[in-house]
């Protein structure tokens, strides 16, 4: 078994309740499709099932197709689409296996009163999970559609080599919608007579609301106010308005506060809070310490929510990438069953791991029960930065035995607050202790795009640059000579060589620039990246000028999108090499607003991008819009060494 | 309250409200017209770009006064039920969205570019859309898209930089 086959699920990402069999009542459906046949297909997620013991949760995926007699197609999904291409790709599978044109199929995507609950999307779980299961039950339809054969069961899918449409490029398929502003995200969900709501935020984490003035909201014109426990909020005929009737409630409401502690302090608090110490590496000749910062998600939609209830039950339109958890939640809140809760979420602004939980869903909900009106809440930025969560920071020690033939005896990495992710290192190596060490952490945090394997494989690509050094060998020898892994050691080359490595190690470099390498593995598929910088001599910040990097997930389903997943992974990934940080003190955000959290910006984008994709026919498909993510970071910090002659051992790079 | 009178996507339109609200509010709230995006509330991010008088301005930092007995265009009204604005093809044909949460603001800056500089060279589309954010990053097609509807090869779009 190769490092990474054994995938653990991140441990954020264990939100997923219990396995609900959703009963669908089939009146219903046929009501909404018309007369034609319903496919549902169980089929187990494979890879679920290798999860470790107290982690395991066998699953099965339940695709439902409907074909229609006049012959469309319907694919019933419980995933979501945030611009991660799975509408588009699930479209694809279902038309392949059926052999209809794409544009017969439609994608019923995460409805809980119309789709199966694919529990959360996040992971990279829709393509190897999904994915397989929509294409058997599309085979299966195939099968019985076809009069000649009535085969029921058993139909094969196809082989790779026999695809006409998986394995090319397609973009979304309503797109058009997007470019015309047409497209209604949560935010854009209208209602007839619905009102806009705003909620009063505490004015720093942990602050507890001790008292509020209902009335100061409620003689202003047309405001209803609301406050329930913790809660506080109004809602209003207008954004505007309901913002007044808050800022109202803000000026008399009294607040209980503690002292919290502050980003300053971050990386020392955290080793203080660790819930358990780790015995230094026996005959250590190396080791250092790494550090990746807060940061956070910041999609484009912030949070939003439009809730409607109608004799007693509760119909919520919401971005969310985990419909049923946010329909269970909203059952605990409002204490009704869950025959009384639909959620929809339409297509999505974005992501990335940010938002797998309801809040705007619950406040939404809450003021239109006061109101007996629909109610629409759309998170402002500053609320967006503030009140979602994070992605955790991360305190790494390495250390590790090199002997005197440059070969690595003894190996040991511990991740700090940050996830267990990719924690495991690729490389041969006899002894190793590899840890995931969680603390008592000042931020509220949750998953993000590939999560902490970023930060591990951060910590463990940079410390590898140093013990390359330490034995005298090029950074890329030393790595293919402690690695076994066929899948890693192909993109490796693959970038190496298209970047001309070797010969770019040897050439003279023009002033202030730097190469560097990289590579990781998580979730099934495997990445290398290599870069040019330029360090600026007076701040001695990178930038970014070229990076050829090479990626590898399997069969490649729809190489247009993969390919752009992949230039959105390095782009986002390189926000947070360069700038990105979270900074707060005494429990408020400092920078929580674009003006002074820097995301990647056009200008950052560097002159040379190149895309190598590997495509494997014959090994299972992997999704792609995580692992891509991993290689950038540790590689610019690499580059920066041969510039300055000093390790840069946090992120972002300095 | 005071009375705004505008014209939004060639229609006259007049309403009663807070002169001080943001004009994206306005345009969102009570005409209906969604495809202007809220991102920042403070002129960051430019999901909100509307064009006023032909010129690209961020809506959330607009109070709706300001555009008094002005010309607004949303996205909505840039193909206006006929055949797509060439922008909004190239952004269609380069596949230039992942969430496309942003793609209505990029694609008014774009169109707005083109309108002055019909055929403008790399330095003027990396300064026009600069400050315009993509959380997806998907820079690249973005940049692939207004290049195409320039007419401008990627070729000579990287020789030029």
């Amino acid at each position: 078994m190769q490092p990474g086959d054994n995938f653990e699920p991140e441990r954020f990402e264990l939100r997923e309740g219990p396995l609900y069999h959703f009963e669908v009542d089939r009146r219903e459906f046929f009501c909404a499709l018309g007369a034609g046949v319903l496919i549902t297909c169980l089929s187990s997620d494979a890879v679920a099932q290798t999860t470790s013991p107290q982690t395991a949760n066998p699953r099965t995926i339940d695709a439902r197709i409907h074909v229609a007699d006049d012959g469309t197609v319907t694919v019933f999904s419980g995933k979501v689409e945030e611009g991660q291409g799975a509408r588009t790709e699930l479209a694809m599978a279902a038309a392949e296996e059926l052999g209809v044109p794409l544009e017969r199929v439609r994608v019923q995507l995460a409805d809980t009163s119309l789709t199966p609950d694919d529990g959360l999307t996040a992971g990279s779980r829709t393509t190897p999970g999904t994915i397989p299961a929509v294409r058997q039950a599309a085979a299966v339809a195939r099968g019985y559609l076809d009069a000649e054969r009535k085969a029921k069961t058993g139909a094969p899918v196809k082989a790779p080599a026999d695809w006409r449409l998986l394995g090319t490029g397609k973009w979304r398929t309503d797109a058009r919608d997007i470019v015309t502003g047409a497209h209604k995200y949560p935010s854009d969900v209208a209602r007839e007579g619905m009102l806009y709501g705003c909620v009063l935020r505490p004015p720093a984490y942990g602050a507890t609301l001790e008292s509020v003035d209902l009335d100061a909201a409620r003689k202003l014109a047309g405001v209803v106010a609301v406050k329930d426990g913790d809660f506080a909020g109004c809602a209003a005929r207008t954004s505007y308005a309901a913002r007044k009737a808050v800022e109202a409630l803000a000026a008399g409401a009294r607040w209980q506060t503690a002292p919290r502690s502050s980003s300053a302090t971050l990386f020392s608090d955290l080793r203080e809070k660790a819930r358990e110490k780790v015995a230094p590496l026996a005959g250590s000749t190396h080791a250092a310490t790494f550090h990746t910062a807060y940061v956070q998600h910041a999609p484009m939609e912030p949070r939003a929510a439009v809730a409607e209830w109608q004799d007693g039950k509760l119909t919520v339109w919401t971005g969310t990438s985990n419909p049923f958890s946010v329909r269970d939640a909203l059952v605990q809140a409002f204490h009704i069953t869950k025959d009384k809760v639909r959620v929809i979420v339409p297509d999505f602004g974005g992501g990335c791991g940010g938002k797998h939980t309801g809040e705007a869903a619950i406040e939404a909900a809450r003021l239109a029960k006061e109101a007996g009106k629909p109610v629409k809440v759309h998170w402002t930025r500053a609320e967006e930065f503030m009140w979602a969560y994070f992605r955790p920071a991360a305190l790494i020690d390495a250390s590790a035995v090199l002997n005197r033939d440059g070969v690595l005896e003894a190996w040991q990495f511990t991740n700090y607050n940050s996830g267990g992710a990719a924690l495991q290192t690729p490389y041969r190596i006899a002894r190793k202790q590899e840890k995931y060490v969680a603390c008592d952490a000042p931020l509220r945090q949750g998953s993000y795009r590939a999560l902490a394997s970023t930060a591990n494989n951060f910590a463990r690509e940079a410390f590898m640059d140093e013990l390359a050094a330490a034995a005298g060998r090029d950074p890329l020898d030393f790595r293919m000579a402690h690695l076994d892994n066929e899948r890693i050691r192909a993109v490796l080359t693959a970038a190496t060589e298209r970047f001309g490595w070797a010969r770019r190690r040897k050439e003279k470099r023009a002033p202030n620039r730097g190469i560097g390498v990289a590579c990781g593995m998580e979730k099934n598929s495997v990445v290398a990246a290599c870069v040019e910088i330029e360090v600026d001599p007076r701040t001695l910040t990178p930038r970014l000028l070229e990076i050829v990097e090479a990626f590898e997930c399997g069969a490649i389903l729809n190489p247009a999108n993969t390919r752009s997943q992949v230039e959105g992974c390095i782009l986002m990934g390189l926000g947070a090499a360069l700038r990105e940080e979270i900074q707060f003190e005494n429990g408020r955000l400092t920078n929580g607003r674009f003006s002074a959290y820097k995301v990647t910006r056009l200008h950052d984008v560097p002159p040379k991008m190149e895309i190598l994709l590997l495509d494997r026919r014959n090994q299972p498909s992997a999704g792609a819009g995580e692992t891509p993510i991993l290689a950038v970071g540790p590689a610019m910090a690499n580059a920066m060494f041969e510039v300055t002659g000093k390790r840069v051992r946090s992120m972002p790079l300095r | 309250m005071a009375m705004i009178r505008f014209t939004v996507n060639g229609e006259p339109r007049s309403l009663e409200t807070e002169p001080d609200r943001p004009l994206l509010e306005v345009l969102r709230e009570d005409l209906g017209l969604t495809g202007t995006k809220y991102g920042c509330g403070e002129g960051q991010c430019r999901a909100c770009t509307v064009l006023l008088e032909g010129r690209p301005i961020v809506s959330c930092l607009t109070p709706v006064q300001a555009a008094a007995g002005k010309k607004i265009l949303t996205i909505e009204a840039l193909a206006a039920g006929g055949p797509l604005h060439r922008v909004q093809q190239a952004f269609v044909d380069e596949g230039a969205m992942q969430c496309g949460y942003c793609t209505p603001g990029m694609v008014l800056r774009a169109a707005a570019l083109l309108d002055q500089f019909p055929k403008p060279t790399e330095v003027q589309i990396l300064a026009a859309l600069d400050g315009s954010l993509c959380r997806c990053c998907g820079y690249p097609r973005i940049l692939a898209a207004v290049r195409r509807a320039a007419g401008m090869t990627t070729e000579a779009a990287y020789a030029a930089r």
